[in-house]
């Protein structure tokens, strides 16, 4: 599910340490986590039921409070849920995922750089300057219920949340972990939280 | 290595290593290309694309000896976002939907290199332009997207490493017959080049080659990237 490989170097690169988690016993251990994803919602939703880590996550987010970070899919998996599937999210983050809306001059997917905008501040955000960029590869959306969880938004044919926060989880849209120093930046944001 | 019109093979750098500067210099995307992978009839080199991929943040696409999903999904695991096909896809358009299907379109891209022929006329080639498949460029585009090719990368081979500009008639052409993005390619030799193959061809990106790898035309190698602020303003 998705390219945890192209996370793993970043991670390496800013000397974080990292591993990956596939079972119950890993996963226990995990102080942090980042969620990522390519593919289909239901696929994936299946795929972390089947692995027996539902439960875990829930309390690893809910009770044990560890940050969480998902990315792409990862962050439309901790919505309610989404257009695309049938199955429900996570639901950790008061938000929902809708397919961006067909408009003249805009292709779908997303695909490519684009920049972000500021919300609601957060740790995760720290230290970004105006002209932030990330690179973006998606169909589907995420819209906060509220301005309180959406910290940075970014337009492309229709505004939307790239990045998402309640609590100590978080969700971003684009790959930081293919967006130069702007997604080392926040990967170690990430990292010192 | 770079080349001019597919031939004069000239030798930049180690690969590697000029990644590496590109990853300095924040290029947007970087397409690598093993030229000479389907003539030798190999798989890709591996281990020089995992080097890439462990030093290299932004998102990377690869081509050469792609000839099934099984390496395709090599790739890609190695931490590569696209891979590229022109030579098995001309020979088998199925491996296309193949591919769309298991890695998905968004990851697929259909190159397409375009040589005229001695009365003017354009045809596909393969095998790194040694190849004639006999195919019209707008044909085969439009067979390529409707077989789940996520974005074309179209070359002029006579063009290539000329620093002329880019073949705006064959872009437009291409552009207009399909719907997914169209990155151009072959040609470029100043930054006005990529601002009209965008906004008057209508191309979805353009691709440089000789122009960020040499100083100008016929000098010393010299691995450079426009400012993201030139480029805005060549865009805007």
């Amino acid at each position: 599910m998705g390219n945890i490989g192209s996370i793993l170097n970043m991670l390496k690169w800013i000397g974080v340490d990292s591993e990956v988690c596939d079972d119950l016993p890993s996963l226990e251990k995990a102080q942090k986590l980042v969620l990522p994803g390519v593919g289909a919602f239901d696929h994936a939703m299946s795929r972390i039921r089947e692995l027996g880590i539902f439960d875990l996550l829930n309390r690893k987010a809910l009770v044990d409070e560890i940050p969480i970070l998902g990315i792409c899919l990862g962050m439309q998996l901790i919505t309610r849920g989404s257009e695309e599937g049938e199955m429900d999210g996570f639901g950790w983050v008061p938000a929902e995922t809708r397919r961006l809306p067909d408009s003249s001059g805009i292709k779908i997917p997303h695909m490519g750089w684009n920049l972000v905008t500021s919300g609601k501040e957060s740790a995760l955000t720290l230290g970004f300057e105006e002209q932030t960029r990330f690179y973006f590869v998606h169909s589907y959306a995420v819209f906060s219920d509220t301005p309180e969880t959406c910290i940075l938004k970014t337009s492309y044919g229709v505004d939307f949340d790239s990045a998402i926060q309640e609590g100590q989880i978080f969700g971003v849209q684009f790959h930081p972990e293919k967006s130069h120093r702007f997604g080392a930046e926040l990967f170690k944001n990430f990292a010192n939280l | 290595m770079k080349t001019v019109r597919f031939g004069k093979f000239r030798y930049v750098g180690d690969p590697a290593n000029t990644c590496r500067i590109f990853n300095e210099l924040e290029v947007d995307e970087l397409v690598f290309l093993d030229i000479l992978a389907s003539r030798e009839k190999r798989e890709p080199n591996y281990s020089l694309l995992r080097d890439i991929s462990s030093e290299c943040f932004m998102p990377l696409s690869y081509g050469g000896g792609i000839t099934s999903v099984e390496i395709a999904e090599k790739v890609l695991k190695i931490g590569f976002e696209k891979v590229i096909v022109n030579t098995a896809a001309l020979r088998n358009p199925a491996l296309i939907a193949d591919l769309g299907k298991k890695i998905g379109r968004q990851s697929l891209i259909v190159a397409i290199d375009v040589r005229k022929g001695w009365l003017g006329q354009e045809r596909c080639r393969g095998l790194s332009g040694r190849w004639n498949s006999g195919l019209q460029p707008v044909t085969w585009a439009q067979k390529a997207q409707s077989e789940g090719a996520g974005e074309i990368l179209l070359t002029s081979v006579d063009r290539e490493g000329t620093w002329q500009g880019f073949d705006l008639e064959l872009v437009t052409k291409v552009v207009d017959a399909v719907s997914i993005p169209v990155i151009a390619h072959g040609g470029a030799g100043a930054i006005e080049d990529v601002s009209e193959v965008i906004k008057t061809a209508g191309a979805s990106a353009a691709a440089l080659g000789s122009m960020v790898v040499f100083q100008k035309k016929d000098m010393g190698v010299l691995v450079n990237f426009p400012e993201t602020e030139q480029l805005r303003k060549a865009l805007a």
